[in-house]
């Protein structure tokens, strides 16, 4: 199968699982009068050098990272553009390349060191201090982030790593604690726009809402919106999720970026009152029109 | 009307269902995912993999 140049420009939506978020970016661009297709990419394959489908543009809401990816990546080799782009998804799902990129960017970011075996890691964490955290390199939801606030524990958690079976669990990033408020900020950046953003609250030094705690909005002034547009941009998402942690002095870190951000809790939150499905909606529709004019040649 | 694949139950469903879209059974709270549109038809939902986040 092989796109024919005058075909009508098409729009997919990469999704495995529709959340509230995929379903209200649908809605969105329904609304919006864009025709759109919905696309499990459970059923797709890409086959070298040959389109993985017939769209002029895919927005990428697939939940799995692994197939996220690859799914940039072979669309892209195809000449089809993603949002967020497969290098994006690339940097945001490694938090280390994500670390380099904030630096690289001159973003504030805790001091955060990559140790490439567990014994290597030992030796880091008596060189950065304690408390200090704990991150598989490719963690969401907070799972298995620890903070580790002395040597036992720093064996314990050391040794179960050394344990885990896939190589890439014996490379241990390790970030220095930033001792915040019970809360962390997620801010949303669509198209290099600051959105909203929302504290998220917990009695757990962890303050992702997958575990368990709860959203309140966040005034968005000029110090954390700058901050979260650089860190959009330090990792080249058009649509991100910034992290950001404060300090008991107030100074402002960002952490990393979700690519595939889920927003229902922060627009819950303010009650209404912003529409990120529908300023997603907007960017994707500006993108779709302006391929739709200049691929006309 | 569609039933819930674990426990037979009748699942109630708005307008504006699309296809992978979840949706709770009210009576064995198993969580479904939705397989086709018309007919409604569910599919126990998968269990979240280690890759899977935001
Ligand atoms: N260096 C740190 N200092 C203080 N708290 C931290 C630090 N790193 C992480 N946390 C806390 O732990 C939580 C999970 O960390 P992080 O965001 O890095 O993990 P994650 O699995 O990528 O989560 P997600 O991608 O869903 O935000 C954060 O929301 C934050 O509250
Ligand atoms: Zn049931």
């Amino acid at each position: 199968m092989s796109a024919v140049t005058d075909a009508p420009a098409r729009l997919a939506v990469l999704a495995s699982r529709v959340r509230a978020e995929e379903k209200g970016i649908l809605d969105a661009l329904e609304q919006r009068r864009i025709p759109v297709e919905q696309v499990d990419p459970r059923r797709l394959s890409a086959g070298v050098g040959a389109p993985v489908g017939p769209w002029s543009l895919v927005l990428n809401r697939e939940i799995s990272a692994t197939r996220a990816r690859y799914a940039a990546v072979s669309l892209e080799a195809a000449g089809t553009p993603v949002i967020n782009s497969a290098a994006a998804i690339g940097t945001c799902g490694d938090k280390w390349l994500t670390s380099l990129a904030l630096q690289r960017a001159g973003v504030a970011t805790p001091r955060t060191v990559l140790a490439l075996t567990p014994e290597a890691a030992a030796e880091a964490i008596e060189r950065l201090g304690y408390p200090v955290v704990v991150k598989p390199l490719s963690s969401s939801w907070g799972r298995r982030v620890s903070l580790v606030r002395d040597p036992d524990a720093a064996q314990a958690v050391l040794e179960h790593c050394a344990a885990l079976p896939a190589p890439q669990a014996h490379l241990i990033y390790l970030q220095e604690f930033i001792d915040k408020p019970d809360r962390d900020i997620r801010v949303v950046v669509v198209g290099g726009e600051p959105v909203a953003a929302a504290y998220r609250r917990s009695a757990h030094w962890r303050t992702n809402v997958a575990q368990g705690a709860g959203t309140q909005p966040c005034p968005l002034d000029d110090r954390l919106a700058k901050l979260a547009v650089a860190t959009a941009e330090a990792v080249g998402a058009d649509i991100a999720g910034v992290d950001v942690v404060e300090d008991r002095d107030g100074a402002m870190y960002a952490l990393e970026v979700n690519a595939g951000v889920e927003f229902a809790g922060l627009q819950a939150a303010h009650q209404g009152r912003v529409d990120v499905a529908g300023v997603i909606a907007d960017l994707v529709a500006r993108r779709f029109r302006d391929l739709t004019k200049g691929g006309a040649g | 009307m569609s039933a819930c694949p674990e426990c037979a139950t009748t699942v109630p469903t708005g307008a504006g269902l699309r296809p992978s879209e979840l949706v709770e059974c009210p009576a064995c709270r198993s969580e479904l995912e939705v397989l086709s549109i018309s007919p409604v038809t569910f599919a126990l939902a998968p269990e979240p993999e280690e890759d899977w986040g935001e």
